[in-house]
Order: structure tokens, then sequence, then C-alpha cells
């Protein structure tokens, strides 16, 4: 556990201290028989291909400026629940969605704090027919083995920034684990659409995107990248949870932004959106 | 070719239609008819002839000629100079109409087929004619239905009543509303006092029957004299009962409408005792033909049916002919919807309240496909919903598009991309429909299907299911105005309310309102076809046909969630000092309806079986057969105020959600979960309808319009595929609606649909408004 980057951080689930920290049973035990969701919501056109139903799960170990689901952040913002009931109630949308051509997607929070919990989730999916996409930041990357993966047929990869100033700056944690999970997936060969959020002012440095471009340009297995333009529908939810919103001010990015951005990727080879 | 059976003998029966047909075969034989040019020589040519020509049979007509079109809308033209000449002339009376309301009054002449001299808008530019009155928005009266409910509509309208027409509907001739009183018991009076039971039509038109407008055109009227003739004599030969007799008089009541109807076509100088030549004849005849039963019943919806299909036989015919082109066809569909955007009918503001933004239902039907897996799309059903984009969105005619899966994509889309451009189209599942109804039903109102000529419903209005509930809990009183209006029974005297208890005492109580509602409909339908019979309408009707009687619930998720909290959470009843419980205090969370929860879903769905069991139980009048609705129109605003507190946590006064949709704010997991929980009700037990309303947001997402397009044809396959029987599909945004109630100027054209209809969103009242604005956008702070 020692050489795991979230070793010795105030997340450290050894030290089981920090107020954050998932609680050490749920985060590795792996019968899974209850989870921590915090909501999900059907008819989502833009969490994968087709209409799908998104599962946010609650726990995560990033702490994003930006963030619009701060009240994920912790294990217990989310309802705990029975793995079989979880799966009862995605069977009641499995034909329609498989006619919709969508599936599951499972975001949050951070779907691999919930590793095993989400790994049955996946496959239970899997035979009833429906695509499966994963939303992660990569930061837990490590602990999606081979067989995790099976499970998963598309990877929302969210990466945040290049520099890993700015990185840490934004979400508070070291980039690394993200970019070793972006290479391992590429070296599986496993579907991946990168999402770059654009916060005017925090990561549109011309230099921090290039540097995602060039990264993931080669990937043969990146089949989007999609810049999703900063905005403030989540900042409602840092007032009513008192905290401290940096982004106050922050306004989203002008279309002119959007667009250099989007030629900056489409420059270096990226199939961009 | 005409086949064999048309040179066969001359029935005695019918003379003029055997002439006809015999002069139709001479001039398709390429021979001079040596009996005189009489206009239906020319009018079946090029038509593939078959048993439409020998019996009053437009199904066969269109099955015979009808040409599918699977392309898309390339092909569309825009409005002709003329079209845009009589639109500019009725602006300034839309516009007037937004701040005055109803703008004109002829108080004095009870409406009829003949009772108006003809009147234009803007005559050499009109290609098709004929209005309601003498003028534009002048409004006519029609007493037989009530005399009370036209005089109050002509004082709101700022007019006088006039003493004559007083006069003779007070002392000389009776009403509908005058019988159906005399045959109300003090129970029924008393639950339309409490609006238990609302919107019922004992005081005005009831509607929601649609003549087959369509016969005028292909027959001509002579020729459905005839038909008629041979009707009558064959009830001539039965034994006078009750139901002989009065079958006789109707049909003599149809014939002289007919007559009538020629009549009136004369005085605009044409002549539809002759079947329609031209495509131009056939789209006025048939416009003649819904006009007619306007100028005289006042139905609360007047559906025109399913015409689109219909008359494109007669455009393509005249297009291959060269005497018309695509503008030319354009035009003749753009100026029939002119006439109907302009239909107004006087109604009070009660009448006003319960049904808002002065509609009338005017449905048109396009789409859908035959029995043999063919579609009946045309060019024409392109054209007629291009009118929303030739003259702009509007809430009439009531555009309802009959989808199937097997739809051609090209249509599919095509109406997808109109809806976001316009608001204004309805869609219902003709998979689920099919099958019951064959493929030649129209819509009636908003979602009542109905074989168009063979089938009529008695419209039944609705109940209230929630309060209801209230009065199983409260042991039969009113929990507003704590009078008995229900049998006295035992109430709930626990301190907290029992699931077992309270369903056992609602399902007595719903014995007792479903009784008491066929009751009050026996003696409604009555009298209306003794004071008030729909001559014209019945007379585009075969003389044997099936009758529904539609009823109709309200609350449906008011008291699905209610029964779910008080078996899933717990809730305290707060009584008053007399005992009355007029409040509910939850404890605990408990699912909801709309959220695909079968915890819940299987409440709503066991409660339209249950409830329609019950009505079943009750002899109708005329022996109609019971169907039943899930639909509010608008209504849903004032029931809400009239109905206290319920279990779910719902404040005395909220309006309920419309139709068959999820309380607002209750569907938290988006909209397919609601889609499906709304797909989950039966359609078996709620043969008239099941409203479902949607609002979408244009959203700004990575995808293309053409993508777009394609998920919302998906989601429309989907939801279908799963049962769902209607979508009432909004793309909107709500800042427009926002500015909108602060600058109705800037929005004449605003169209919105809501429960089973489509209104001017400028022409609802502030409470409505409201109510749209705060229920129908998903996931918005």
């Amino acid at each position: 556990m020692a050489d795991e980057p979230w070793a010795h951080s105030r997340f450290d689930l050894q030290q089981a201290q920090s107020p954050d920290a998932p609680d050490a049973a749920t985060f590795n035990d792996p019968r899974a028989e209850f989870g921590w969701i915090h909501s999900y919501e059907t008819g989502s056109t833009l969490d994968g291909p087709g209409i799908r139903i998104v599962v946010f799960m609650s726990g995560c170990l990033l702490r994003c400026l930006y963030c619009h689901n701060p009240d994920t952040w912790h294990l217990k913002d989310g309802t705990k629940i029975s793995f079989d009931r979880a799966k009862t109630a995605l069977d009641a949308y499995a034909a329609p969605l498989r006619a919709l051509n969508g599936g599951l997607t499972i975001s949050g929070g951070e779907p691999l704090v919930q590793l095993h919990f989400t790994k049955r989730l996946f496959a239970a999916a899997k035979a009833m027919g429906l695509h499966t996409a994963l939303d992660t930041s990569g930061f837990l990357g490590t602990r999606a083995d081979d067989e995790y993966l099976s499970q998963v047929d598309l990877v929302l990869l969210d990466i945040k920034s290049w520099d890993p100033a700015t990185y840490r700056r934004a979400v508070g944690q070291d980039i690394r684990p993200t970019i070793q999970f972006a290479e391992r997936l590429a070296s599986l060969g496993k579907p991946v659409w990168v999402r770059f959020v654009l916060v005017p002012g925090l990561t549109d440095d011309p230099a921090n995107v290039e540097g995602i471009a060039h990264f993931v340009a080669p990937m043969r297995n990146v089949e989007w990248v999609e810049v999703l333009p900063f905005h403030q529908m989540g900042a409602f939810k840092w007032k009513a949870m008192h905290l401290h919103y940096e982004l106050s001010d922050t306004p989203s990015p002008s279309p002119e932004l959007v667009a250099r951005v989007i030629g900056q990727f489409r420059e270096t080879g990226c199939r961009v959106r | 070719m005409p086949d064999g059976a048309i040179a066969a003998k001359r029935s005695a029966d019918e003379p003029e239609q055997q002439a006809g047909k015999r002069q139709a075969k001479h001039h398709q034989a390429g021979t001079n008819s040596t009996t005189g040019a009489i206009p239906s020589l020319d009018a079946w040519t090029g038509f593939v002839p078959g048993r439409w020509q020998n019996t009053v049979d437009v199904r066969d007509f269109i099955q015979r000629n009808v040409t599918s079109y699977e392309g898309d809308e390339g092909f569309l033209s825009g409005p002709s100079e003329r079209t845009k000449a009589v639109w500019a002339k009725l602006q300034p009376y839309f516009q007037e109409e937004i701040r005055k309301g109803v703008l004109d009054v002829d108080a004095k002449t009870p409406s009829s087929l003949t009772s108006h001299a003809p009147g234009y808008i803007d005559r050499e530019n009109e290609v098709i004619v004929g209005l309601q009155t003498d003028a534009p928005f002048r409004r006519a009266i029609m007493p037989y239905g009530g005399l009370r409910m036209v005089e109050a509509g002509v004082k709101a309208a700022g007019f006088e009543p006039d003493p004559a027409v007083h006069e003779v509907f007070t002392k000389y001739r009776k009403t509908h509303n005058d019988g159906v009183f005399d045959a109300y018991t003090p129970e029924i009076m008393a639950c339309r006092r409490s609006h238990i039971i609302t919107g019922l039509p004992d005081s005005y038109g009831r509607g929601r029957i649609i003549g087959d407008y369509r016969r005028v055109a292909l027959y001509g009227t002579d020729k459905l004299l005839a038909a008629k003739r041979s009707e009558r004599a064959l009830l001539d030969a039965k034994w006078p009962t009750d139901d002989v007799i009065r079958e006789r008089e109707e049909l003599a009541e149809q014939m002289r409408a007919l007559t009538d109807l020629a009549v009136m076509a004369k005085t605009y100088g044409l002549d539809t005792e002759q079947p329609a030549r031209t495509a131009r004849e056939a789209v006025q005849w048939t416009y003649f033909g819904y006009l007619g039963a306007i100028k005289e019943a006042n139905g609360a919806a007047m559906s025109i049916g399913r015409i689109s299909s219909f008359l494109d036989i007669y455009i393509e015919r005249d297009m291959k002919s060269g005497a018309l082109d695509e503008a030319g066809a354009q035009e003749l569909v753009d100026q029939l919807v002119q006439k109907l955007r302009i239909v107004r009918f006087l109604r009070t503001p009660e009448y006003d309240a319960l049904f808002s933004g002065d509609p009338y239902w005017a449905t048109e039907c396009v789409g859908g496909m035959d029995l043999n897996g063919r579609p009946l799309v045309t060019r024409t059903s392109f054209r007629m919903l291009h009118t929303l984009t030739n003259l702009g969105p509007a809430p009439e005619p009531n555009m309802t598009v009959l989808w199937s899966r097997q739809l051609p994509d090209g249509f599919k889309r095509y109406c997808i991309r109109v809806s976001a451009e316009t608001s204004s189209i309805q869609y219902e599942n003709d998979d689920l429909m099919r099958p019951y109804w064959g493929d030649d039903y129209g819509i009636a109102c908003c979602v009542s299907a109905m074989r168009i000529g063979n089938q009529m419903q008695f419209f039944g209005a609705r109940v209230n299911l929630a309060k209801c509930l209230l009065y199983a809990i409260n042991g039969g009183r009113d929990e507003v105005s704590g009078e008995q209006v229900g049998p006295a029974t035992l109430p709930v005297t626990s301190e907290t309310l029992d699931y077992a208890d309270v369903t056992a005492k609602f399902d007595n109580m719903m014995e007792w309102l479903a009784r008491t509602y066929v009751h009050a409909m026996n003696c409604i339908h009555y009298m209306h076809d003794k004071y008030y019979y729909e001559r014209l309408e019945m007379a585009l009707h075969d003389q044997q046909i099936l009758r529904t009687m539609a009823f109709g619930i309200a609350g449906l998720s008011v008291v699905a969630d209610s029964l779910s909290a008080i078996r899933h959470a717990e809730v305290r009843p707060v009584r008053r000092d007399d005992g009355l419980i007029v409040g509910y205090e939850i404890n605990g969370d408990f699912p909801k309806y709309g959220n695909n929860d079968d915890r819940v879903d299987s409440i709503a769905a066991d409660l339209v079986s249950s409830f329609m069991k019950k009505i079943r139980k009750h002899q109708t009048y005329r022996n109609a057969v019971h169907t039943q609705s899930v639909l509010t129109i608008t209504s849903n605003v004032v029931y809400g105020k009239n109905t206290g507190d319920t279990p779910d946590g719902r404040k005395a006064g909220e309006p309920f959600a419309p139709g068959a949709n999820p309380m607002h704010g209750r569907d938290s997991h988006g909209w397919l979960a609601s889609c499906l929980s709304v797909a989950k009700l039966p359609y078996s037990d709620a043969q008239d309808g099941i409203s479902y309303t949607v609002s979408v947001t244009p959203s700004l997402n990575r995808l293309d319009q053409g993508e777009k397009i394609s998920q919302a044809v998906k989601v429309l396959d989907t939801y279908c595929g799963q049962g769902g029987f209607h979508m009432n599909l909004n793309v909107l945004n709500r800042d427009t609606l926002i500015d909108a109630m602060e600058h109705p100027d800037r929005y004449p054209q605003l169209t919105i649909r809501v429960s089973g209809y489509a209104v001017n969103f400028v022409r609802l009242t502030r409470d409505q408004q409201m109510d749209v604005i705060s229920r129908t956008f998903h996931g918005q702070e």
C-alpha cells in the first residue's frame, strides 16, 4: 500500500483518520454486497454512446476546484444500498437502453473508490447486454486490474491538466497515476474518450493543452477528445454545502477560447469535439 | 377501371348513386356521355375503382389510391402570395385577441348551417372559403346546449344577451342543459358542487365526435343522402321500439343536415351536392363538412379527423395531370389550415379556467401505418406539418402524428425537426392503437382514438381520484367544505394511516364514485342526443356505429404517491376540531411515481385498472362501451385548487400533475425513468388515452442536429416499443417562457403543448403559466 499514490495523503486509508477517507471496509470489500450511491440519472446523451443511465457513486479522492458534484466527495454522502437492489433498478432499464443503443455509465465521485461494487455492477450490466462506460480521473487506475477492465467497454478518462503544477492546483493531487493509467489503457487497446475541462485562467494555458494533445494524439485507442467548457451549474452545491468555491467569479470559456483549444487538439492529430 | 358491379342494375334505393357510377364508367371508357355532363362524370376519373364506389367507404378509397411517400421534406414549398395576403389580413385580429379576448359576438342569431350569410377574410386571395359567421372572429351563439352558458359568455365578452333569444330558449325551447338538470339526482349535484366530478358536458356541447368530412368530398351530399335513404329503409322495416324511433328521427335530422350543408355551400357559390372534381374542391368540400359541424356544435373538442393522406390522392391526381404544382398544393393546405386556426366558440370564464387558451381541438392525424404494413405517410402529410413553418407555430389544428416504429425514416426525422422548431406536435402510438381501431381512426380531442365514420364517443370529462381518496379517509365528507358528499362511511380513526385500512376504504369510495359518475353520464348523453343532437356530424357516420362512453380520471400521480407514502413511510393525519382530517405529516421516504420503480408504478397501473373495472359494472346509455382516459388538459390546476392536503405531501391548492405525468419534481431520475413509469399504465384499461407531456430544453451539447434528431427518433421508437401511448413534446427554453409572461406582445405565436393539446402560451392564465414553467423543466435549478 505504501507505494500507492494515495499513501501518506490525507486520504491514506491506513491512517483512516481523515474525515474524507472512504471507509476501509467498503474500499476493499471484495464481496461488495453493499455500495454507496449518490444518485442515478437516466437519459444522458453525453456520457458515452447512445442514451444512458449514469450512476453516480459517492467517494472521491480528488478535490477539483471546478467539481460540479461536491456532494459526492464523501462516501457517506451517498445512500447505502444493496447490490441486489442496484441490479434490480438497472434491470428495469435494460430493454429500453439496449433499444436506445445506450448503456450504463458509472461516474461519481470516483467509481474506482468502490472498486468491487462497481465491478459487480459492470458485470451485471454486461450480462444484460448493455454497453458499459467508466467515468474516471484515473487517479486510482492501478486499482482496476485487467479483469476489472474486461467488464468495461469504454473509459471516459478525465485528464484535467498536463502541467503537474496546474494539475495539482486544479485537483489537489499528483498527475502521474492518471498518465500511467492512460498508457496502460493504450497498451490494452481499451477504447477511451479523453475529457478535458476547459476552465479559463486555470487550465487554458496553450502549453497545458498542447501537452495533453501530444500525449493523447498517438494513442490509437482514444476515440474522442472531448473539450468540456466550464460552467457554473455546480456552484449552488458548493454554496449549499458551505464550501469555499474559488471559481465563483470564473466565467464560462468564450466560444473563441473553446475554438482555439479544439483547434489545438485537432492540429496535433486528435479526433476532437 | 370500374369493375362489373358498377354496371349492375340500379337499386331502387340508390338511384343517384348508381347514376353517378354509370356515368363515371362511360367517361372512363372514353365514350361521350349522352346523359349530360353532370359533374360527377369527372369526379372519379383516374381513381382505382373498388368497393368505395358502391358503398360509402372512404377507407377503401384510400387503400386503393393512396401513394406512400418515403422521402424527405426537400420538395416542400413556401407560402404563396395569396396565402401571405390572407394571413396578413388575420394578424391584427390575432394581436387584438391577445389583448382583448373575445372580439365580436353575434348575440342575436342562434347558429345553424344556414343561419349566417357567407363570410370572407380577403375574398380575392382566399382559395378556400367559409367562416362560422359572416365575419372572421365574430363568434356565434349555440343555445341548444344551454342558454346560461351562452348568456354568461356573451356578457363576459362585453356584449348584451339578446332578449328574443332569451325568450325563445326559456319559453318555447328547452335546452340540453335544462334536460340534464331535470334528470340529475341530489347526489350528482353535490358531486358537481364539490368538484369531485368536474367538467361534465352538461351545459355545453359534448364534442369528441368526428364526422367523416372526407365523405363530402368523395361522394357529394346527393350520394350521401341516397345512402341515408337506404339506411332509413332498413329502419322503416323494424318494429318501432324506443330505439328504432329515435334512430329514425335522428336519420331524418341527418338528412336535413346534408341538405342544409349543400344550401350553405351554395351561398358561397359552390355545389357540394356533387363530388369534388379537383384537389381544390376536395379540400373545400372537406372543409365545408367540418365548417357545417362547427356552425352547429359548440363541442369541447371538434377534431377534423385524418384528412391529409385522403386529400393527397386528389392532389396527386391534379399534379399528374398538370393542373396543380407543388406551390399550389401547399397553398391549398396552408389556406385550409388558416381556416382551422380561426375557429372560435363562445365560452365562459369558468370554462376557460378548465380548458385554457380557447382550444377547440381541430385535431388532425398524420402518419400511421395501414394494416398491410404500408405507411399512410404521403407528401400531404409533410405539407400539413409544413404549415407550422409557413404560417408559424400554432396550437390549432392540433397536429397529431400517429407514430409507428415502421414509419419511413424521412418522415420521422421531419416530425422531430418540426417539433424542435415549433413545439406544436403531439405523438401517439399507432402500433398500440392499430390493433384496436384499425388503420382509419382519428383522434378526437387529445388522445381519444375512434374509427372515423363508424364510431363516436359520449364524452365524460373526469373525476378527481385524489379527492375520492380524501373522501375515503374522511368517511365521505369533503375535506374543503366539510360537507357530507359521499356515502357516510367510517372515517380513518387511527393515529397513522394504515395501508390495508385506507385501500379498503378507498376501494369502497371508488365504487360509489364510479356508480355516480356513470349515472350522471347517462343523464347527460340522453339529453344531449335529445336536445342537442349533432345532426351533421352524425350524418357523416354510418347508421350502425360503435358508441363508447369515455370516463376519465385526474390526480393519478397524487393518489399513487399517497398510497405509496402510506405503505412505505409513516403518514399521520392532522385533524381539525370536528375530526375532519385536513393535513398529513409524513415521516420517512417513499417511492414516487415517475422513477421507473415498480413499488409505486404498480400502484398507479392498478388504480387505472381498478377504477375501469368499477366503471364497467354499470350499464351505459345506448349500451356504449366503457372507456377511460388519464388526461386533465389544463384542468390539473383547477383540480388542485379544489383539493385539500393529500397524504403524498402535496399541500391544499397545489396543482396536480397534468394527465398521467408524475408530480412535478418527484421524478428525480431523468426523463427516461419518467417515460417508463408512464408507459406502464395499461392501455387496455385506458382506451380513451393516456396523456403525457415532456418538455426538453435545446441543450448546448456536442451532438450535431442530425445526431440529435436520430436520438429523438430512437427515443420515440423506444417509448412506443415499451408501450407508451402518448407524448406531448415541447422543445423549450425556460427563459423564453418567463420573458413571454412579461411581454406577451412579443410572443403572439409561442406555442406549447400541455396535456394533449397545444396552447398559445400568452393566452394561459398566470397560474397556468407558472405551473407550466415550474413543472416542465427537467433538471434545472
